[in-house]
């Protein structure tokens, strides 16, 4: 190697406009082709008839999007997409500051407690559900077994069997495995309050709940917000609670867009219906992020 | 006289209070583990127990009625495909992983150090492909697998997680990387070193702890994630276990509830432990990324 080229290398590897892009460019290039491109293709695939039969590509307009509009099974999923992530979200924000709370107290075995409470958060959905799955069984449901000998039930509840009882089954379930995560970031924002704050406060002799209203929760409001805008967007996008629960059932009560447009678009194979049904959610994050993002910068945190 | 008591009275009254606390602490502690722990309590006694003591309504659930077996274990680790779904789901991650570190940690450095207020907006702009989850794409991602014919093999997994991984993980070494005083960096370029070699020398040491984040990060999410692994990989063989277990211990109506139990929990003790060990960095990474941005 010449000293020419050598000196020229070293000139490329210290050179910020060579640099920047060509560390830039690989990240940025696998993100274009494989969530841009797949992106573009679902809002092409919805505005087609294709299948997995026969894949070729014809515009139809919005032929698809009247077809799923027009059935009573996409309504209801669409319902229920937003109700199921409204409620658990609210309930979310409820537990998780509660257990926040819990958590930045000092007791001893704290560490088997953070651990316990973490459980549903760490554990794939997927499994976590199949535990739900068997507490909530038709015949052995453990829950069932305590009501009896409480002299509650004589019978059995059927938690998964009736359309309003899985639906809040559903519920259960999403807002149980997201308190964790939730709780961990409201603890960030606990920690982050200024001591001086917490004294003042002490001082001028405000007990447990009037700290709580008139301290806590309005500094903690945007870091709430960010953990309201994790919690949505993964009850919203999820599949793994719906398909190991329910499969949608019964008679779609708890069927959601994620649900519906696999069962559609990949088992039924009608490539054009299920890529439309999922594209409803986009709207969705997109003005959820927004009002949330708004709300937290408000208050000039992020 | 009169104002001693009213001394002690305070006292005790203080001391009644204190415990009536640490009593309410401890009560709250409790049934929140409880709560959140209930159906993995539940889950670790049914893994031992027989059929003919798990299957009579009037048994009580939560003890062995007959003795303990370890008869579903054993059925789940050596007659199912249980261990093929750990092995899959530990190669997948771990080829994530590499890929996730190559990519994104020159990424991150660029943000963060080379690009100025664009580096802000690109910034800003990896946080909107949160956006565009797996939920929404995985139908056409499945043409795409079936184009490149990767149905049916780990690749498949290997090649589109990342599209999760990367934003996140370049998102947090960002905020790691901002965290690093840039004289340090500056030092080592006087001491005769390029920006390259200043990145990997002063730099990379430094933010390790983001590094062990990403691949926490990278092995949760290949233990996780679902929608895409139940859409490319059909074949037993080729499995991981969010979507092995559901799947492959259910027979028809047949439920294997001890050997499903048993997988839940075999399964989510250990990543449960090791989230334990980083929750304060991940916190802090949490902070720095979503806080100060």
């Amino acid at each position: 190697m010449t000293a020419r080229t050598l000196r020229r290398r070293r000139y490329l590897l210290d050179s910020e406009r060579f640099l920047a892009p060509t560390m830039m460019a690989p990240a940025v290039l696998y993100i274009v082709a494989l969530v841009g491109f797949p992106f573009v293709l679902a809002i092409l695939l919805a505005f087609s008839d294709a299948t997995v039969g026969n894949p070729a590509f014809d515009f139809v307009g919005f032929k698809t999007f009247s077809r799923i509009l027009d059935d009573p099974v996409f309504r209801r999923a669409l319902g229920n997409t937003f109700w199921f992530a409204v409620i658990s979200n609210v309930l979310v924000v409820i537990f998780a500051t509660i257990l926040a709370k819990i958590l930045v107290a000092d007791f001893r075995g704290k560490w088997l407690v953070r651990f316990l409470v973490l459980l549903p958060w760490t554990t794939p959905v997927s499994l976590a559900t199949i535990t739900w799955l068997w507490t909530l069984d038709s015949i052995f449901s453990p829950i069932d077994w305590i009501l009896r000998n409480l002299g509650l039930i004589s019978d059995n509840v059927y938690w998964l069997g009736k359309p309003g009882l899985a639906m809040s089954s559903v519920i259960a379930v999403h807002t149980w495995r997201i308190v964790p995560l939730a709780a961990v970031i409201v603890m960030a924002g606990l920690t982050a309050i200024p001591n001086e704050v917490k004294d003042a406060a002490d001082v001028d002799g405000a007990r447990f709940w009037r700290k709580m209203f008139a301290i806590e929760i309005p500094l903690l409001a945007p870091i709430i917000a960010v953990a309201v805008l994790f919690g949505f967007i993964l009850t919203v996008t999820d599949i793994s609670v719906v398909f190991v629960l329910t499969r949608g059932g019964p008679t779609h009560s708890t069927q959601v867009l994620a649900s519906w447009a696999f069962i559609k678009g990949i088992e039924g194979g009608a490539l054009s219906q299920g890529a439309a049904i999922a594209l409803f959610l986009f709207p969705v994050l997109v003005a959820v992020t927004a009002v949330i993002l708004r709300l937290a910068r408000r208050r000039e945190v992020l | 006289m009169d104002a001693l008591d009213d001394v002690t009275l305070a006292r005790r009254k203080a001391r009644t209070r204190h415990r009536m606390v640490r009593i309410g602490i401890y009560g709250a502690a409790i049934g929140a583990a409880l709560l959140a722990a209930f159906p993995f309590l539940w889950a670790t006694v049914t893994m031992f127990k027989q059929s003919s003591d798990l299957y009579v309504k009037a048994n009580n659930p939560f003890w062995f009625n007959d003795p303990p077996t370890l008869k579903h274990v054993k059925l789940l680790l050596f007659d199912t495909n249980f261990l093929t779904f750990v092995r899959n789901t530990v190669v997948v991650g771990l080829a994530v992983t590499i890929i996730t570190l190559l990519l994104s940690l020159p990424a991150a450095y660029a943000l963060a150090r080379l690009m100025g207020v664009w580096g802000e907006r690109m910034g800003i702009a990896i946080f909107f492909v949160y956006l565009i989850p797996p939920t929404l794409l995985f139908i056409p991602m499945s043409r795409v697998i079936a184009t490149l014919d990767l149905q049916g093999s780990l690749w498949s997994l290997i090649l589109v997680y990342p599209t999760i991984t990367i934003p996140i993980s370049t998102w947090l070494l960002m905020g790691f990387i901002k965290g690093i005083p840039r004289d340090l960096e500056e030092q080592a370029m006087v001491d005769g070193y390029s920006r390259v070699g200043a990145l990997t020398r002063a730099v990379l040491p430094l933010i390790f702890p983001g590094i062990v984040a990403v691949v926490v990060f990278a092995f949760t999410l290949s233990s996780h994630e679902f929608i895409y692994a139940l859409t490319f990989n059909k074949a037993s063989a080729v499995k991981t276990i969010a979507v092995g277990v559901p799947t492959e211990l259910v027979r028809g109506d047949v439920f294997f509830w001890q050997a499903l139990q048993g997988a839940a929990v075999f399964i989510a003790v250990p990543i449960a432990l090791l989230f334990n060990l980083f929750l304060d960095r991940f916190i802090t990474g949490f902070t720095m990324g979503a806080v100060k941005g």
